[in-house]
């Protein structure tokens, strides 16, 4: 047997890629919901089509994947052009903060100038936190994966040292900051759902990045510079500065979901306002394949898997953290897929001596 | 003068084994040329496993066992998705961290769902009550077995330089005879075992149970610790005890009066603060191995 690279590929051949991932996912993903006790395939419609058969599911699973829009947008405009930066989590903790203080200590401006002003807060958080790794990256070239990471902890720790000292709940005592002034509220899209106007924002930076990245020569030097860097270079195109730019705003989108987040959702700061959007947001790019419109369809699907895993917890006794197996297991299968598509195996028999 | 002097040394060492561990299987996989961004995860499971084990079978050293054995398993997969596949090094380790999390927290709901966690057995300081030479079992096999045997080996050894030169030039290596992708597999499988040990010290020595937020970023600390230390197991060693000097100082300044009105938080981030700034230093121009990040296939 030897392993060749394929010299053509059909088009049908990364479409049925994925679909194996999918189905060896399943294969996989079913033992330890057996564990669990529960029957994988019920397992399976209540984590992919229950949530969508209601009204309010489908406004729970829109709810669910906003977060993810953001920060995995976040993650691929950084991927596309070759900035690892795998600290999304921390620049979304970074714009939730800063979206608090503009919350906490401006409580009377009304809505039309404190959405803006909070939003804005947000963005300018999260590229604050992307700044020192991006900033280390361009000026002393150290490896801004390892920086981002470092990073995210100190998020968290600054969240919870806000919230327990200065922030503190003056009503209940609590570890969990007052509420907004009441011009802070992003609001419900529809009668009903909770989802709020940050998906629209959502949205309008999907179909934006997707513009920028497909049809402009911005996105032309971005993708160049991602994937052939050398070859970019000597065409003139200034690669570490593109790279310093898209970290920032890389760092600003997760900023801003933090903001949207806990303006549309929570109106207060609590320590668990994310439950790792940062880090699924690299599930959420990478499954879709670092463009915009594939950052929007995977994110509608784990918000699906989401919300169908906080239903399975309640129905099956399933733990939600199954959810997060299925999404990983998803990532690592579709990734090892379509690496393994360029290739076909060849048998070779031994010719006799 | 009453500042604990010996308090401070001996939680230095005892803070800093986890990662000397981990930072040196770290430098093991690093030196092959792969990056495994799943040694937070590694270790996580090392942690559980070891923990699970240990509260089963009543025995501590079982517990490290186990953890070894799921730390392999955890750097066969990795290895399969990187070495066999070349899938990319970055999204390949996050997704196995995502997978090793979300799998020993879900089996921790399972089995001890009823909310009271499970104290299990485990290790006992050598020589209690004589300073800061009390320390775990653990913390002395990684300072005075562990660093000189892996120096020795990456230095001296035929699998040392093999792995070595499969970490700098592969197509060389090849071409010497040396089997690339089988030299990759074993340091995947020798790290994931180190870091995963890392993490078992955490619930075998340390705590003695297992919580959610246990490991808490100290993975991402010894991926800093391995360019600060330029892959050499030394220099790694001593970037991890400044670490374990930083969380140490952190923790005793904490409980004295001058410091009480600085933030806890502020405090534990310290030390994450620390190896920043020292990455900033002494991290840059570093060399990285030769085919880091690079998947290797026969042309």
């Amino acid at each position: 047997m030897r392993i060749l690279l394929r010299a053509s590929e059909s088009r049908w051949l990364a479409p049925t890629a994925v679909l194996g991932a999918a189905i060896l996912t399943l294969l996989l993903t079913a033992a330890p919901i057996r564990l669990a006790g529960a029957n994988p395939l019920a397992a399976y419609e209540r984590y992919v089509v229950t949530p969508l058969t209601t009204f309010t599911g489908v406004g729970e699973v829109l709810l669910a994947c906003t977060p993810l829009i953001f920060t995995g947008l976040a993650v691929a405009i950084a991927f596309r052009v070759g900035y690892f930066n795998i600290g999304a989590e921390g620049q979304f903790l970074a714009g939730t903060v800063a979206a608090t203080i503009a919350g906490l200590y401006l409580p009377d401006l009304p809505g039309p100038l404190a959405l803006p002003l909070a939003l804005s807060a947000g963005a300018l958080g999260g590229a604050l936190w992307a700044f020192g790794p991006a900033w280390l990256k361009r000026h002393a070239n150290i490896d801004e994966v390892v920086t981002t990471l470092l990073l995210n902890p100190v998020a968290l720790l600054l969240v919870q040292g806000l919230l327990n000292g200065p922030w503190r709940n003056s009503e209940t005592g609590f570890p969990d900051s007052d509420r907004y002034g009441a011009g802070y509220d992003l609001a419900p899209l529809v009668d009903g759902w909770r989802v709020h106007w940050g998906l629209v924002i959502a949205l309008v930076l999907v179909i934006a990045t997707g513009i920028i990245m497909a049809f402009t020569p911005l996105g032309l030097r971005l993708r160049a510079a991602g994937q052939a860097p050398r070859a970019a270079r000597f065409s003139g195109i200034q690669v570490a500065s593109l790279k310093w730019r898209c970290a920032l705003v890389s760092g600003a989108v997760a900023g801003l979901g933090g903001a949207s987040q806990v303006l549309g959702v929570q109106h207060q700061l609590t320590a668990s306002v994310s439950t790792g959007y940062g880090y699924t947001g690299i599930v959420v790019a990478t499954l879709g394949a670092l463009t915009a419109g594939g950052v929007l369809l995977v994110a509608l699907l784990l918000g699906d898997i989401a919300v169908g895993a906080q239903n399975a917890s309640i129905v099956l006794h399933l733990p939600t953290q199954m959810g997060s197996i299925v999404s990983s297991t998803l990532l690592l299968t579709v990734v090892a897929f379509l690496v393994a598509r360029h290739y076909r195996i060849v048998r070779t028999r031994r010719k006799p001596e | 003068m009453d500042f604990p002097l010996i308090a401070v040394l001996a939680a230095t060492l005892t803070i800093a084994t986890p990662l000397v561990w981990a930072a040196l299987g770290a430098v093991v996989n690093e030196r092959a040329g792969i990056m495994n961004l799943g040694i937070e995860g590694t270790m996580y499971a090392g942690a559980f496993v070891g923990f699970l084990a240990a509260a089963y079978s009543g025995s501590a050293l079982l517990g490290l066992v186990a953890a070894i054995v799921a730390g392999m398993i955890a750097g066969a997969l990795m290895a399969l998705l990187t070495v066999t596949l070349g899938v990319n090094q970055h999204v390949a380790g996050i997704g196995v961290t995502l997978l090793l999390i979300a799998a020993s927290e879900f089996t921790n709901r399972l089995l001890f769902s009823s909310g009271s966690q499970a104290v299990t057995a485990k290790f006992e300081r050598l020589f209690a009550g004589t300073g800061f030479v009390a320390q775990y079992p653990m913390t002395y096999f990684a300072f005075l077995v562990l660093a000189p045997a892996l120096w020795w080996v990456l230095r001296s050894s035929g699998f040392g330089l093999r792995l070595r030169a499969v970490g700098e030039n592969p197509e060389a290596s090849d071409a010497a005879g040396i089997p690339v992708a089988r030299t990759r597999y074993a340091a995947l499988m020798i790290g994931g075992a180190l870091m995963a040990t890392g993490g078992a010290f955490l619930t075998l020595s340390l705590l003695g149970t297992f919580t959610l937020d246990i490991v808490s970023g100290r993975g991402w600390i010894c991926i800093a610790l391995v360019i600060f230390g330029r892959w050499k197991v030394w220099p790694v060693v001593g970037g991890a005890l400044l670490f374990g000097l930083a969380d140490a100082l952190q923790l005793q300044l904490a409980i004295t009066p001058l410091f009480g009105a600085v933030p806890n938080e502020l405090m534990i981030a310290f030390p994450y603060l620390v190896v920043i700034a020292a990455l900033t230093i002494w991290g840059r121009g570093v060399r990285y191995p030769g085919s880091y990040l690079t998947p290797y296939r026969r042309a």
